[in-house]
Parts: structure tokens; C-alpha cells; sequence
């Protein structure tokens, strides 16, 4: 047992929380101190805390069996499909989205965009016009991609004739899907629905996707956990930054599109697409990461983040022990830097699935990774490191694959628990591109944000109402 | 006039960021006034009674920061809004050097330091009982700074503490040095073998600085905070720490220092002096003085030191008999040049225990005497911003310090209010005290020098300074520049006390 004698005999050791002068002082007086950036917990009702608490013991054990099961997950990109062959839950008069559950008369402008995008790609609609009546109508079925294990960038619009990559978690044997990246510029996913854009989503399923599929299929599968954890130590985080996984995905498909493909012409061109889109990564990124967290979706009394999504208009989180619930808030804009012309007024707020590499431990988790976007999280890499150890804060494990060479090969923080979130006032890092306001301008920026507090307040009161239920 | 606001959701930063933020903005060229605070009702309700409170900070909430400008033009206000970003990066990105590790919670702290022994808490009130607490679990010693934490915490934590044989300074703990090392508002000491326990912060400032002066010092000195010694908390710290020093090797002379303690209180506290062989020298400010006991906290210093040096602690009388010789030849040549009308005394004060102890002085010797915090024997003020006939103001009181730092730190409040006594012609003394030592205003005699020229001009100025020459200030360097603004300097808040009431005595005798 301590003693206040035993205290009088031994050198002071202090930790300093709140005012920091007070570490300045010790500092003066060469007295090893550590200073607490500290901030006062998120505010939830008293009850509802010490209800989580009571049951601490029963928590940690679901959430080290969720843990296990987000480490032990190994996505594989086994073949690519329409959706509506693969994708469970998928039908012809449906629209898949991003983000939580929203409907025509709440979407932003970019998701909108996509959505009239999507129906003039599936021949729904002729004119953008009739694609908005439509949209407004009752005839087209809104859903996110969430509910049927799939994930899209940005707008994240999921028709049911487009291509998808279907990926298979080995070992829990569960799927997801996403569909393929279609570069920067005029794009569905910002919401662009011009002639080229549905022009070259045309290009996509008559060329680029049987391809591919030829050449997945040659191969067998690939490895995509692998091919993210040597990106990792190339400087990806395989959200924002996506050259590097890209250029791997390329040396592995581009020998199989060779062997598989006869029209030389075509081979060039698909390779080329490939080549010239530096983000084409990101969508398998997104679907490695759905897929392994899926499969830890429905443990009881789990606290563990398994989604955070946004739809341009509300950020939504689901929980492992919350089924299929989900708790949002308002999107909040990102801080951003803005390519020239465009500003902050511009934006659009945070829109897109992506975020899913984050609650996967990647992406804004895994950001000391990537030293080359810095600029985005203000300039140094030790922000950039900064960012990364404050995750670690909230989160239930160390990654055992995907590792940071800046921190010594450190396991990536993995698994968001919302009890930490609260206790901490932490809030979840996201690093994102940036979406016009308006339909169909494209991306104007990139930055980072810390996800709103609201869906994560309410996920914690949710999560805690439901401990007892039975 | 314009007022602006902006909310910023979730946006934390310490009490003492956001006031040396908002007092820069405060001073960019067209506002007159800005205010940064948390949204909590209390704060609503500063920001109402200066006038800041817009109605958008309704929606707000307790971890929201408030940004509030009042501003002659709206391009002044709406320039103002748009330079705190860059204000708050400029004040923390001093405080975060370079490639530190920051943790964000005391577990993460223990992560990077597990073999740590102390937690200094000075988080918000409301929520330093809980980080006490998580220390406290974790087996460190607290030191709780924080004040506003309620009594029943107070008592809950130290009743645990003791169980597992931990120390609980404060809440309101505003000092202590604990193996030599100053702690939040300390001054560097000699090492030695006087051990301390306080519950009043300046007057355990006082005790250690005199003692160090005088050439002895300091093994421990610990802050219980003032509740400790009251009726409900029952004295729990203040006796643990009394028996660890009674326990030290360090320690050979044991000195006490408090207000006066709850009778029943005191009479435990006795009980376990009882028990213990070491001089013990006491100091309850306010109560009656023991027979051969000291009455000040100068003299209580003085007779530890001459306890140490095995003489009698009656030659500390005799030693401040004779300085108080010099002291009434001063107060007579001070007196000498005072104008007719001139009779009333005004001390200023921003160490609590320095206010008490000029009341417990002065009660005896001067009439009609006030305070904001007036003990036993002295009136109440009726408005603690005018003054009455002889005042004594205890600036660190809640109705000057909410909102804005500590007197100690901040001298605008008492600047102000120095010229506005010097200008009332019946003022003939304005007292006041000078604290140094980490956590105290940097440089005080360049904030002070300008306005005690001015004051020293038409009243006597008295001010005793509480420090030493190893201060990051320099005691002996603040004492020379306050001299050459003609104030009488002096060795402790007890000698200024002194002077100041001869001078008064001799210009209205009783």
C-alpha cells in the first residue's frame, strides 16, 4: 500500500491535467511530468452512464470477441457481377445510396445528381427532368448500400444493371460489394449525370467490367488485406490516398487482362483507365473493409463501431450490439484545403460510405501512414502522427496487419468504441475528399474532420437503453 | 455598439487558453469588449451582466465555446471573429512543443509514465471530483486545484484516500511543494527541515517564503484546501498529513497554519499533536493566541526557523520588537506627509489569508473597520467596489474573479482600483500584497510600477511582497523597482500590516 511517507521518499513523478502552465513550472524545475489534453466527456444522461458501467465486464468481453473477429477478417476480390444478380436485396426499381436511410425530398445536391444520373444510365428516364419526377415519385426504392453489404463513394448510387466487385470475407464466408471507381473529374458519384458521364458508365459495363471479371477469374481471387498492408507501408491510407494500393492491384490484374483479353485495343484501354485513376483502389478499399466488418455485426452488448456513413445530409453509425439500428446527426462540413477557384461556401457537407475505412482502422485512423497528404492535417508529418495516436484513444485494439512504419510498424487503431468516444470526447477522425454543393461540379477539395458528436451521443444512449433488453 | 457571437460546437479549451484569448481579442483595435467561455448557465449568466449575451446562445450548450464581441463597427466585430482560429493556435500551439506525446486521459497519461505518483487536477469543478477519483483509483497522490468541486466529493475522496494511504490537496489547494518540487502557485524554497501543513494557500506561500528568507527551509508543505479543517470534512487530510511529517526524517519542526479550524476539528487535531515529539509551532489565524504561540504568520515562520536552530521561539518576538522600532519611525515620517482629511486605510489584497490576517491586526487597533470577507469583530461591506471609511478587500473573492483570472495573475482589476482610492481625498494608506512564484504574474513590477508612482504621489503606498530571490521573478529585483515608485516595501504581509496601522493610529488616534 502507498503511504505519504513512502511519497516523501521517492522521486515525483507528476501527470498534469488541465492548466499547462502548471507543466511548465515542472518542466523548469526538471521534474518528469506528462501533460493530459484533457477535455470534459461528451454529456449523456448520468443513468444511462453508470447502466454501461455496471455492465463493464460483459461489454469488454463482446467487444474483444468483435475485435477478434475485425482482426481475424480476410477480404478476398473474388469476381464481379451486376448488382442485381449479387447484391441480396437488390431490384430493378431500386436505388442504392450512401449513408443512413434518406429520402428524395432530404437528399444534398450531389446524391440527387447521381440518383437522376443513375436513372437516365438504366434508360428509367430520358431527360433529367423526368429522372427528378421519377426520383419524386413513389416508383424508385431509396436504400443504402449499408442494409445490402454493400458500400459506395461519395453519392454512393448503386443501380441494379451496374457492375459491382464482389469480395468474400474467408473464413466467415460473408460478401460485399462495391461498384468500380470511375476516376475524378465530371462523375456520378459527385453527382454529375452529363451525356460523357453516362457515357463512360456505358464504357465501364460494356468493356472494363467483363475484362476484369475475365481476369479475376483467372486468377482465382486476390488478396486484398495483403495488398493494404504493403500500401500501408508505401504511404497510402487507402482512403484519401490510394496510389500506391492502386499500383499493386495494377501489377497483379494487368498480367491476367493480358492473357485473358484478345482485343489488344481494349486491353490498352482498360489498363490505361486503371493507370490514370489514382483512386481506383479506393472502392476495394471500401468493400475489403465492409466485408470484415460485417461479419462482426450482431454481438450483443458489443459497443464496437461497425458503420459510420454519411449521405450529404446526416452522419449515421451502427453498433455491433445495436442490430440494425441506426443513429444520426447532422453531416458537418469538412475543413478542407479547396482547389483553386472553390471555397468553403462551395462545399458539400461530408457525403459518402468511405468512412468505412476509418471505422476498419484506415483511412484518417492510419493517416501517419501517409506522409504525403499532410497537407490535409495541417502540414507536418507529426500532425499527421498526432492524429493517428489520438485514435488509438478510442479504439479497442491494435491492428494486427495493417501497420504504421512511423510508429515503429504499430498495429493501425482499430475497432471505434463508443464508450471511449464518450468518456473521452474523442471524436472519430475522417479523412475525405470534398463534394460540390451543386450537382455534377465534382470534388473540389480535400480535408479532414472529426465526425459529429450527435450520432455518436446517440448511439451511446441507444446502445445503453438496450443493454437489458432481453 | 455591435455585438457579434459564434458558437463552436464542442470546441474545449482550458480556463486560462481561453482567457488569455479572449484578452487579446479584447485588445485588437475597435472592440471594446470579448468574452470566450464555455456555455454553461453560469457563464450565460457573466455574459448577460456584461452585456455579451446574444440570443443565437441559447441553443447552446455546456461543451459548447461561446465567442462573444462587442465592437464599435461591424467590420471591427466581424475582423475580431475571424482572428480567434489563428489566437487559439498561436496559445496552444506553445503549449504543445514540439513531438510530445499528448494523451487525452489519465489512462493513456499512465501509459507513458506508469510509475507516476502525483495528478495535478485543475479541471473544471464539475468534473475534477471524477478525474480525482480516476487518479485516486489508479493509487496516485492528488493535488486538486480545482475549485467548485462539492463537499460530499470532497469528503468522498478523502475519506477513500486515506483508506489507501494517498494524499488529497485541496479542492482549492492553490499551493503546495512536495520532495522540494513547487506545485501550481509555489515559490522556490530553500530544502530543509521544516514541514508544513496549510490550509490557507497564501499563508502557506507566506510561512515558506519567510522561512527560506531567513535562511532555513522547507522538507514538505501541504495544502489541505480551507474546507479540510471545517466541521463536515472533520480535519481528514490535515491530520494525515500532520502524522506523515511527525513520520518523516526529513522533518524536525513541524509548523500548522489554517483559519481556525471547527472546535471539534481542533480538538483532534490536538489530540494527535499530543502524540508527537517534534516542536510543533501553530498558527490558527483569528483565534485567540496561546500563551509563547505566534500571532502572525511572519512570527510563526520566524519561530520554526529559531525551533530548528535549537533556540528559544521567544527570540522571534524579540527580533520583530526591534524591527517594529524602525517600523513607527517610518509610519511617523510617513504620516508626517500626509494632507489634513487624510485618515483612512485601503488594502487591497489578492492572497485570501493576507486579508485575514490584516482584519485579525487591525480589529484591535483601528475602528471602524470593513471587508468583503470580513472575520469575526469586522463589518461587512455594503459594495465591495466602493469602499468605507478603513476596508479591506479580498480581491480573490467569486464576485472578482468569475470570468477572469486570479488577482495574482491578472492586476488590471486591482490597478484600477489603486488609482481610484489614491484619488478619494480621505485615503491615507493604500496597502497592498505582491506574490511571486510559479503561477503568479510574470513580471508585477512592470505592471505595478506606473500606477503605485502615481498612487505613491498622494497617498502612502505599503505593499509586502510574498517570494524569494530564486522566483522566477527575483524577489530582491521586484522589491527595488516597487521602491522607486516611492512605496514602502516590506518583508511580509505582518511588517506592511504594521506600518500601515501605526501610520493610521497617529493621523486619528483613537
Amino acid at each position: 500500500m502507498p503511504s505519504l511517507n513512502q511519497l516523501f521518499g521517492s522521486e515525483l513523478k507528476v501527470i498534469n491535467l488541465g492548466l499547462s502552465g502548471f507543466k511548465q513550472a515542472l518542466d523548469d524545475a526538471h521534474v518528469p511530468a506528462v501533460q493530459v489534453d484533457w477535455k470534459p466527456p461528451i454529456e449523456v444522461d448520468g443513468r444511462l452512464l453508470a447502466k454501461v458501467k455496471a455492465l463493464q465486464p460483459a461489454i469488454d468481453a463482446a467487444n474483444a470477441t468483435v475485435t477478434k473477429v475485425i482482426l481475424s477478417g480476410m477480404p478476398y476480390l473474388v469476381g464481379l457481377e451486376r448488382a442485381v444478380e449479387v447484391v441480396p436485396g437488390m431490384k430493378e426499381n431500386m436505388l442504392l445510396h450512401a449513408g443512413p436511410p434518406i429520402t428524395w425530398q432530404r437528399m444534398c445536391g450531389p446524391m440527387r445528381g447521381a440518383v437522376i444520373g443513375a436513372l437516365l444510365y438504366e434508360g428509367k428516364a430520358q431527360t433529367p427532368e423526368e429522372a427528378q419526377q421519377l426520383a419524386a415519385s413513389e416508383a424508385i426504392e431509396f436504400s443504402p448500400c449499408h442494409e445490402h453489404a454493400a458500400v459506395g463513394p461519395m453519392a454512393g448510387v448503386i443501380s441494379a444493371s451496374m457492375p459491382v466487385f464482389v469480395l468474400q470475407n474467408e473464413g466467415y464466408g460473408n460478401y460485399a460489394y462495391s461498384t468500380m471507381n470511375e476516376g475524378l473529374g465530371k462523375v456520378l458519384r459527385y453527382g454529375a449525370y452529363g451525356e460523357a458521364v453516362i457515357q463512360r458508365l456505358k464504357w465501364m459495363e460494356n468493356a472494363l467490367y467483363p475484362v476484369l471479371k475475365k481476369a479475376v477469374a483467372k486468377l482465382g481471387k486476390i488478396d486484398l488485406k495483403n495488398l493494404i498492408a504493403q500500401a500501408l507501408h508505401m504511404g497510402d491510407e487507402v482512403h484519401n490516398r490510394n496510389r500506391a494500393a492502386t499500383s499493386l492491384f495494377y501489377r497483379t490484374i494487368a498480367p491476367a487482362v493480358v492473357r485473358t483479353c484478345d482485343a489488344s485495343a481494349t486491353v490498352a484501354e482498360v489498363l490505361e483507365f486503371i493507370n490514370q485513376n489514382d483512386h481506383f483502389f479506393l472502392n476495394l478499399s471500401m468493400a475489403a473493409s465492409k466485408a470484415t466488418l460485417d461479419a462482426a455485426r450482431g454481438v450483443k452488448r458489443s459497443s464496437i463501431v461497425v458503420v459510420m456513413a454519411r449521405n450529404g445530409t446526416d452522419f449515421g453509425v451502427q453498433l455491433s450490439g445495436t442490430g440494425d439500428a441506426w443513429f444520426t446527426g447532422p453531416s458537418d462540413v469538412p475543413d478542407a484545403l479547396f482547389f483553386p477557384g472553390y471555397s468553403r461556401a462551395d462545399a458539400n457537407p461530408d457525403i459518402g460510405d468511405s468512412a468505412i475505412t476509418e471505422t476498419n482502422g484506415l483511412g484518417g485512423f492510419a493517416i501517419a501512414a501517409a506522409p504525403a497528404i499532410v497537407q490535409f492535417v495541417g502540414g507536418s508529418s507529426e500532425d499527421a502522427l498526432r492524429y493517428t495516436r489520438q485514435m488509438y484513444e478510442i479504439t479497442a485494439a491494435e491492428n494486427n496487419i495493417y501497420q504504421i512504419p512511423g510508429l515503429n510498424f504499430r498495429g493501425t487503431p482499430t475497432g471505434i468504441d463508443v464508450r471511449k468516444v464518450i468518456e473521452k470526447n474523442i471524436l472519430p477522425f475522417i479523412d475525405t475528399g470534398v463534394a460540390h454543393k451543386e450537382p455534377g461540379v465534382g470534388q473540389i477539395g480535400a480535408g479532414v474532420l472529426n465526425a459529429p458528436v450527435e450520432p455518436f451521443k446517440r448511439a451511446f444512449e441507444g446502445f445503453a437503453k438496450g443493454l437489458y433488453k432481453k | 455598439m455591435i455585438i457579434v457571437g459564434q458558437i463552436k460546437k464542442g470546441a474545449y479549451f482550458d480556463s486560462v487558453t481561453l482567457m488569455r484569448v479572449g484578452k487579446e481579442l479584447a485588445g485588437l483595435p475597435g472592440v471594446a469588449d470579448a468574452a470566450i467561455v464555455m456555455g454553461t448557465k453560469s457563464n450565460k449568466a457573466i455574459l448577460h451582466s456584461s452585456g455579451l449575451l446574444i440570443s443565437k446562445f441559447d441553443e447552446a450548450g455546456d461543451t459548447d465555446l461561446l465567442l462573444a464581441v462587442k465592437a464599435r463597427t461591424q467590420p471591427a466585430a466581424d475582423t475580431a471573429l475571424a482572428s480567434v482560429d489563428g489566437l487559439f493556435t498561436k496559445a496552444t500551439r506553445k503549449a504543445g512543443t514540439d513531438g510530445e506525446t499528448r494523451p487525452s486521459s489519465l489512462a493513456a497519461a499512465l501509459q507513458v509514465m506508469p510509475e507516476a505518483n502525483l495528478a495535478i487536477v485543475s479541471v473544471a469543478g464539475r468534473y475534477a471530483g471524477d478525474v480525482a477519483w480516476s487518479a485516486l483509483e489508479s493509487g496516485l497522490h492528488v493535488m486538486l486545484f480545482s475549485d467548485n468541486v462539492p463537499l460530499e466529493t470532497e469528503i468522498a475522496l478523502k475519506k477513500f484516500a486515506r483508506k489507501r494511504g494517498l494524499l488529497v490537496m485541496g479542492p482549492d489547494c492553490g499551493t503546495a511543494i512536495i520532495n522540494g518540487v513547487p506545485l501550481a502557485f509555489a515559490n522556490v524554497v530553500n530544502r530543509g527541515c521544516i514541514g508544513i501543513v496549510a490550509a490557507a494557500g497564501t499563508g502557506l506561500q507566506e510561512v515558506s517564503c519567510l522561512i527560506s528568507n531567513a535562511g532555513a527551509g522547507i522538507s514538505q508543505a501541504i495544502g489541505t484546501g480551507g474546507r479540510d479543517v471545517k466541521q463536515e470534512v472533520g480535519g481528514i487530510m490535515f491530520i494525515e498529513a500532520l502524522k506523515a511529517l511527525a513520520g518523516d526524517k526529513q522533518t524536525r519542526v513541524i509548523l500548522l497554519v489554517s483559519k481556525p479550524p471547527h472546535p471539534e476539528v481542533l480538538r483532534r487535531i490536538e489530540r494527535v499533536i499530543k502524540g508527537i515529539r517534534k516542536p510543533i509551532v501553530t498558527l490558527f489565524l483569528g483565534a485567540e493566541t496561546r500563551k509563547g504561540g505566534p500571532s502572525t504568520l511572519e512570527e510563526a515562520a520566524l519561530q520554526a526557523v529559531a525551533l530548528t536552530r535549537a533556540q528559544n521561539p521567544a527570540e522571534a518576538a524579540s527580533q520583530l520588537a526591534v524591527r517594529n522600532q524602525y517600523l513607527n519611525k517610518l509610519a511617523k515620517r510617513a504620516a508626517a506627509g500626509r494632507k489634513p482629511g487624510q485618515k483612512y486605510l485601503r488594502g487591497l489584497f489578492s492572497g485570501g489569508t493576507f486579508c485575514a490576517e490584516a482584519q485579525v491586526l487591525f480589529r484591535a487597533v483601528l475602528k471602524n473597520l470593513f471587508s468583503n470577507a470580513p472575520i469575526r469583530g469586522v463589518k461587512p461591506l455594503h459594495n465591495s467596489l466602493v469602499s468605507q471609511k478603513n476596508t479591506v478587500i479580498d480581491l480573490g473573492e467569486d464576485e472578482f474573479t468569475v470570468g477572469r483570472p486570479h488577482p495574482m495573475i491578472d492586476y488590471s482589476l486591482r490597478n484600477r482600483r489603486i488609482l481610484q482610492e489614491a484619488e478619494d481625498p480621505e485615503t491615507a494608506v493604500i496597502l497592498l500584497d505582491v506574490v511571486l512564484g510559479y503561477g503568479a504574474n510574470p513580471d508585477p513590477a512592470a505592471e505595478l510600477s506606473s500606477v503605485l508612482r502615481q498612487a505613491a504621489a498622494k497617498v502612502s503606498v505599503i505593499c509586502s511582497i510574498t517570494g524569494t530571490d530564486q522566483d522566477p521573478q527575483n524577489r530582491g529585483r521586484v522589491a527595488a523597482a516597487l521602491r522607486k515608485t516611492g512605496a514602502a516595501v516590506m518583508p511580509s504581509n505582518a511588517a506592511a500590516c504594521g506600518l500601515a496601522g501605526w501610520i493610521i493610529q497617529l493621523l486619528c488616534p483613537p
